[in-house]
């Protein structure tokens, strides 16, 4: 045990996940937005259901995150994430290090809308990009892969992927949260990685919706082989290499959320099925689906830009134009089919 | 209207080092030349074992060098080159045939590092500079005096006023930006200047500009092919270049050169690079930039920092300076180049363009008696990580909070750590902010404004032909009516003020007022002394060109700013 402070920001499932994890190599501080809830974990040591470890020390003070620290993981939801960057930064320095697990992105829109205003990429923040454009800190990475919190809580075996242009990023990821239960790979692709966990969870509803409505492991295997394909279009076309969308936190991730009922993008879609409400469904949940804004962004992005991302734009319809679920499925099925594989 | 005025100040400056010459590190430097270049090859040599760990490694790298040395001797020899180097190559290669059947390890160990040592020794005396107070006095007043008398000439007429001052190089050669700042940075610290690079001309024009400033005379790195004339060479050499062949491009060779700039930065001394690496062909504002010697400025700060040097004093700060012209003399060679080049990737040879010295005095004299306006603009101090610095030299990030610097160094805060991939990275950091720089101080001539409205225009009119079959369009199709080039010029011009207001671009004075008369300025300037003209009326005033390339190349200025969506 060493004696250095790791840092998590945001007490939500996944961050508290993260949080025992990282306890298990090092100290870690937990900071919640919440000083009522912060006062709560402390005295039932749960912090989302799970319990908290010893070496765990819950905080409501960003600056004191920024001043024990040297790492530190930011997982909050993308809606609060500028904002929680904003608070951070003037308590941050070039020597911190931030890895965040969200997996979701930011919307830019100008302040001024100009009539022939057409969104494209530049309106797009992945986290990391929030993280370098609202705070001094450089060295930025991300972690993605396969890492259901209700299963990381339990300590089922897992794996990560740390994605950072640095590999001292990587190495320190690798470094903290190894243990004999976690598995940590590194990649440089940054973006790649990061578009991977935000795309992914687009293919995880519209996968809850199959289930839903009570299609089996056929249904399943067609979704999630073309739900990669569009991932691969999308990533490819925002930014990321293709080759990370076949690693661990592209097609790992993705059959991990696809088949997992503990998903809450998977949830989502499983509820939709059912014949509730998109309100109703998010009102039922416990914590925010990114998937559900993602949706929303990449079907705007891919309008001005003139392409058409079948499964997304479908789910948008689903979602935000009050498709049954049942028709949108045989709209998917009736399209005609193309080639199979284009793009290796 | 508003009237058009001077956004220059005509002034003169004093020196910034008050000591006066003596005190400039580059005079310390070439003083002390001999132990320089030792200092050098050490560095240079510790550099080359740390990449090639293992003995086969480092012959695979030294009988690398030796091939391409013999085929560059053999295919591509230039005037400057000395000339025992084919003999000098040759006992290279003997010394290294024995080592192959040699089987004492230290024995082979010991011929290796006399190798290596020699031709490192060879290259860093090579690429030293050669600096003299007393020539570069000398060539500043030529420089000075000698552009002043036909700046004079050429404006004025009559004879006399061959001997008139009312011109002076100022008149010709406006300095906007960020001035004051860059004097006081002088003062505090080591300055690396990254100008853009559209002309052969930038070499001279910006050592005048550092002179016309006050500041202590700049090291830089100058093509090699530049010294293969005489009465270049040696101004060259008094103004502080150092050379720079773009023909070896073997390891050896890059990591002296990149020993070479990094330890002059860790002396203070004050140092210039083309980041773009060689003149723009397209005549856009470098995209890419060339990362090797960039990276030695980040270096040379770890340095710096890890011996303790934490003051003022040993700070580098990164200054973008944009070059702006109306026209380039080079434009129908370059961009020539450009096309054949894009068209077909290929190999070609490093050619030497400028092989003659009646090639470069009439270049000169056409520029100095003919040319129009150059503007220089200064961008503000940046750290080695592209935070902009005050006065003093802190850095500040984009809220302006201060910072130091020194943390990015750090994992901790405190203990400063070298990590050769950490610095690639900020290299690639800083690259992204020096060419951000680059676009916003970059001043928008009416000269540009035209020939990118016209080309454009032109462009979207047919634009189902790719760029090649475009620039072959016949002559009666590149006519663009006067009126309708004018409604579409108002708006990209709005735009362009709209950026201006952002501090997303600067502008020129003359590119405020009566539409028309900012056309006219534009058209009457745009590559002017072409012998076809780029952009030009005809008798009914309608616009067209004589040269649908050379429209390309100055309208190539303005890509990469979004400005064809208005069009």
């Amino acid at each position: 045990m060493s004696k250095e402070c790791v840092g998590v920001i945001g007490s939500g499932s996944f961050g508290t996940a993260v949080a025992n994890i990282l306890s298990k190599n090092s100290k870690v501080l937990l900071y919640a937005r919440n000083a009522e809830t912060v006062e709560k974990i402390k005295s039932t040591r749960i912090s989302n259901g799970q319990h908290l470890h010893e070496n765990i020390t819950v905080t409501n003070s960003l600056e004191e995150v920024a001043k024990k620290c040297n790492v530190i993981f930011p997982v909050v939801p993308s809606a609060n994430f500028r904002d929680m960057m904003r608070q951070f930064a003037p308590f941050l320095h070039p020597y911190h290090v931030l890895i965040h697990g969200t997996k979701g992105l930011d919307l830019i829109l100008p302040h001024e809308m100009p009539t022939d205003f057409k969104m494209d990429r530049s309106c797009i923040r992945t986290m990391s990009e929030v993280i370098r454009e609202e705070s001094v800190v450089v060295r930025v990475g991300c972690m993605a892969g396969p890492n259901l919190a209700k299963e990381l809580a339990l300590g089922h075996p897992a794996a990560t992927v740390i994605a950072s242009p640095f590999n001292e990023v990587i190495n320190e990821g690798k470094r903290l949260l190894r243990s004999e239960k976690f598995q940590v790979y590194g990649n440089q692709d940054l973006k790649g990685v990061e578009l991977c966990g935000v795309l992914k969870n687009i293919i995880a509803i519209a996968s809850g919706i199959i289930s839903g409505l009570g299609f089996g492991d056929n249904a399943k295997g067609l979704l999630i082989s073309r739900g990669l394909v569009e991932m691969i279009y999308l990533g490819k076309a925002l930014g990321g290499e293709i080759s990370s969308f076949i690693g661990l936190a592209g097609i790992g991730d993705l059959v991990a959320t696809a088949s997992s009922q503990t998903s809450r993008n998977y949830t989502i879609g499983f509820k939709l099925a059912q014949g509730k409400s998109m309100d109703e469904a998010i009102a039922e949940m416990e914590e925010t689906a990114e998937g559900v804004n993602t949706i929303k962004i990449i079907k705007q992005l891919a309008d001005a830009q003139g392409i058409k991302p079948l499964i997304t734009d479908t789910l948008y319809k689903i979602l935000y134009e009050g498709m049954k679920p049942q028709d949108g499925l045989s709209y998917l099925m009736k399209y005609p089919g193309n080639i199979d594989i284009d793009f290796l | 209207m508003k009237p058009i005025g001077k956004d220059y100040v005509k002034k003169k400056y004093d020196q910034v080092v008050p000591g006066g010459i003596d005190e400039w590190p580059v005079v310390s430097l070439s003083n002390n030349r001999d132990a320089f270049i030792k200092e050098v090859t050490a560095e240079s040599i510790k550099r080359i074992k740390k990449l090639t760990p293992k003995r086969s490694s480092l012959i695979e790298e030294i009988e690398t060098t030796l091939f391409r040395e013999k085929l560059r001797v053999k295919r591509n020899p230039w005037a400057v080159d000395p000339p025992d180097e084919a003999d000098f190559l040759q006992s290279i290669k003997d010394r290294l045939l024995e080592i192959s059947t040699n089987d004492d390890k230290e024995d082979i160990d010991e011929t290796l590092e006399d190798i290596l040592s020699e031709i490192i020794e060879r290259y860093a005396s090579e690429i030293a500079g050669n600096f003299k107070k007393s020539r570069y006095r000398m060539a500043r007043s030529i420089v000075t005096f000698g552009f002043a008398r036909l700046l004079n000439a050429s404006r004025a007429r009559g004879f006399w006023s061959i001997f008139s001052t009312r011109y002076s190089l100022q008149d010709k050669i406006h300095i906007t930006g960020e001035v004051e700042e860059l004097r006081t940075l002088a003062k505090k610290g080591t300055i690396i200047m990254v100008p853009t690079h559209f002309s052969n001309l930038d070499s001279i024009l910006i050592g005048w500009v550092i002179s016309a400033l006050g500041l202590p005379a700049f090291i830089y790195g100058a093509g090699l092919n530049l010294f293969n004339i005489k009465i270049f060479a040696y101004f060259m050499e008094s103004l502080g270049a150092y050379k720079v062949d773009r023909r070896k491009k073997n390891l050896l060779y890059l990591e002296t050169l990149k020993s070479y700039s990094s330890l002059a930065i860790q002396k203070g001394c004050h140092s210039l690079f083309f980041p773009g690496g060689t003149r723009s062909r397209s005549g856009q504002i470098e995209k890419r930039l060339k990362l090797g010697l960039l990276s030695t400025a980040i270096e040379a700060q770890r340095v710096n920092y890890q011996k303790g040097k934490r003051d003022g004093l040993h700070k580098i700060f990164i200054v973008p300076v944009t070059l702006n012209y109306n026209f380039v003399l080079e434009a129908p060679s370059l961009i020539r180049e450009y096309l054949r080049l894009k068209g077909q990737e290929r190999y070609y040879v490093e050619n030497d363009e400028y092989s003659t010295s009646y090639k470069i005095s009439a270049f000169l004299l056409k520029f100095f008696t003919k040319g129009s306006d150059i503007s220089v603009s200064i961008g503000r101090g940046l750290d080695v990580l592209g935070n902009y610095v005050d006065t003093d030299g802190n850095s500040y990030d984009k809220s302006g909070r201060q910072i130091d610097t020194q943390e990015y160094f750090t994992k901790d805060g405190k203990i400063i750590s070298h990590d050769q991939q950490r610095e690639d990275e900020y290299t690639r950091m800083l690259s992204d902010r020096i060419v951000e720089e680059f676009h916003r101080i970059n001043k928008v001539f009416a000269s540009h404004l035209v020939a990118f409205v016209a080309f454009e225009m032109l462009q979207k009119k047919f634009n189902k032909l790719d760029l090649y079959n475009f620039l072959r369009i016949p002559e009666e199709d590149q006519i663009i009516p006067y009126e309708e080039f004018k409604a579409v010029f108002q708006t990209v011009l709005r735009r362009v003020h709209e950026m201006y207001n952002k501090g997303e671009v600067s502008v020129s004075p003359y590119l405020t007022g009566d539409p028309d008369k900012i056309i006219a300025h534009g058209l009457a300037n745009v590559g002017m002394y072409h012998a076809k003209r780029p952009l030009i009326k005809n008798k009914k005033g309608d616009i067209y060109t004589q040269d649908l390339n050379l429209l390309f190349y100055y309208h190539n200025r303005l890509v990469g700013y979004n400005l064809e969506k208005y069009v």
